[in-house]
């Protein structure tokens, strides 16, 4: 059988597309750190106080167990600030570790909804699990 | 935007994993460097004033709730009864504190039956509406009452682990089995 060109043009779109969803199904996810960190500028008080809207802490945080599994909230800033659960002195952190998939809700006066959402989700270890957390994560970060 | 492309590269890179954790002991999420916990006085559910710095030399667990809470309160001072239990002897060591977010209705007669429910050694804190008020944001405490007939409030479900040198030393969240209590208060009473 010979390949026309347009044979070859379809087996290499094809390719181009089941490729990447392998690489994304079977390559086990890794992050440079498991910590998610979030900080609150030096400044940040000033800003809001001029007016500036600052949000820091998005509304929810899609964690996943044993390979981004602890949330780190530093305030770098001059004044005490609530950040995320809790009330942070400036220069202090805080690092939550999670060992249990679950969806973790906290009382956050930072957002209009007063609640903040942290979302652990169980370590992706199928195929298909790395792929929707991957799919997820991406959209996440596109939107 | 920075965060953005980190991501992005993290995930299609696939970045070496140095592994996280390092030096997290506690099953609760700490805070570096601990700061001292504010002193308060209130009303104590035992008949006298309440004050954190009564406890110094204790581990206090220190928590925010109302005795008519029908989800949160009673999961959270269960599992802390058990965790209490659980200690034993080291369970005199540490005292839980309880503080409401409804003074309207929880006086001292009322938290000390609910709490006493519990566990006897439990104490309870109630005050004036400032009082309160001044002590939640001390500790970054949301309280909020909910719109209905039954006069319930949204609040912070966490409980703080305060060492016995009186520094808040870490945040439980809501949902911890006793057994991470147990695993924490060890630690800190067991830390210098």
């Amino acid at each position: 059988m010979k390949f026309s060109r347009w044979h070859w043009l379809a087996f290499l779109l094809i390719a181009g597309v089941l490729g990447p969803l392998a690489w994304a199904a079977l390559t086990p996810l890794q992050f440079p750190s498991r910590e998610e960190v979030f900080e609150i500028p030096k400044g940040t008080w000033a800003r809001r106080m001029s007016g500036d809207k600052v949000e820091i802490l998005p509304a929810q945080i899609r964690l996943a167990l044993g390979v981004h599994d602890v949330l780190l909230l530093r305030n770098l800033d001059d004044v005490p600030q609530v950040f995320g659960p809790t009330i942070m002195m400036p220069g202090q952190s805080f690092r939550l570790p999670f060992e249990v998939a679950s969806d973790y809700q906290f009382a956050c006066t930072a957002h209009l909804s007063g609640q903040m959402t942290i979302v652990v989700e169980p370590q992706p270890l199928s195929p298909w699990a790395r792929l929707r957390w991957r799919a997820i994560s991406l959209w996440k970060a596109a939107t | 935007m920075k965060r953005t492309i980190i991501l992005l590269a993290s995930l299609l890179l696939g970045a070496p994993s140095f592994g996280a954790g390092e030096g997290a002991t506690l099953k609760a999420g700490i805070f570096e460097p601990a700061r001292v916990a504010p002193d308060f006085t209130l009303q104590g559910s035992d008949g006298s004033n309440l004050q954190l710095s009564r406890y110094r030399g204790k581990v206090v667990l220190l928590g925010f709730g109302f005795t008519s809470c029908a989800a949160v309160c009673p999961i959270t001072l269960a599992t802390l009864a058990a965790a209490h239990k659980s200690l034993g002897a080291q369970g005199s060591e540490v005292q839980v504190v309880y503080i409401t977010v409804d003074p309207q209705r929880d006086n001292a007669t009322r938290m000390k039956k609910y709490l006493s429910g519990f566990d006897p050694s439990f104490v309870g804190g109630t005050g004036t509406d400032a009082q309160l008020a001044a002590v939640r944001k001390d500790y970054g405490i949301a309280a909020e009452k909910v719109a209905g007939p039954d006069g319930a409030f949204t609040h912070s479900s966490f409980i703080y682990l305060i060492d016995r040198e009186g520094r808040i030393r870490a945040l439980m969240p809501y949902g911890h089995a006793a057994e991470d209590y147990v695993h924490d208060v060890s630690m800190l009473l067991a830390s210098p």
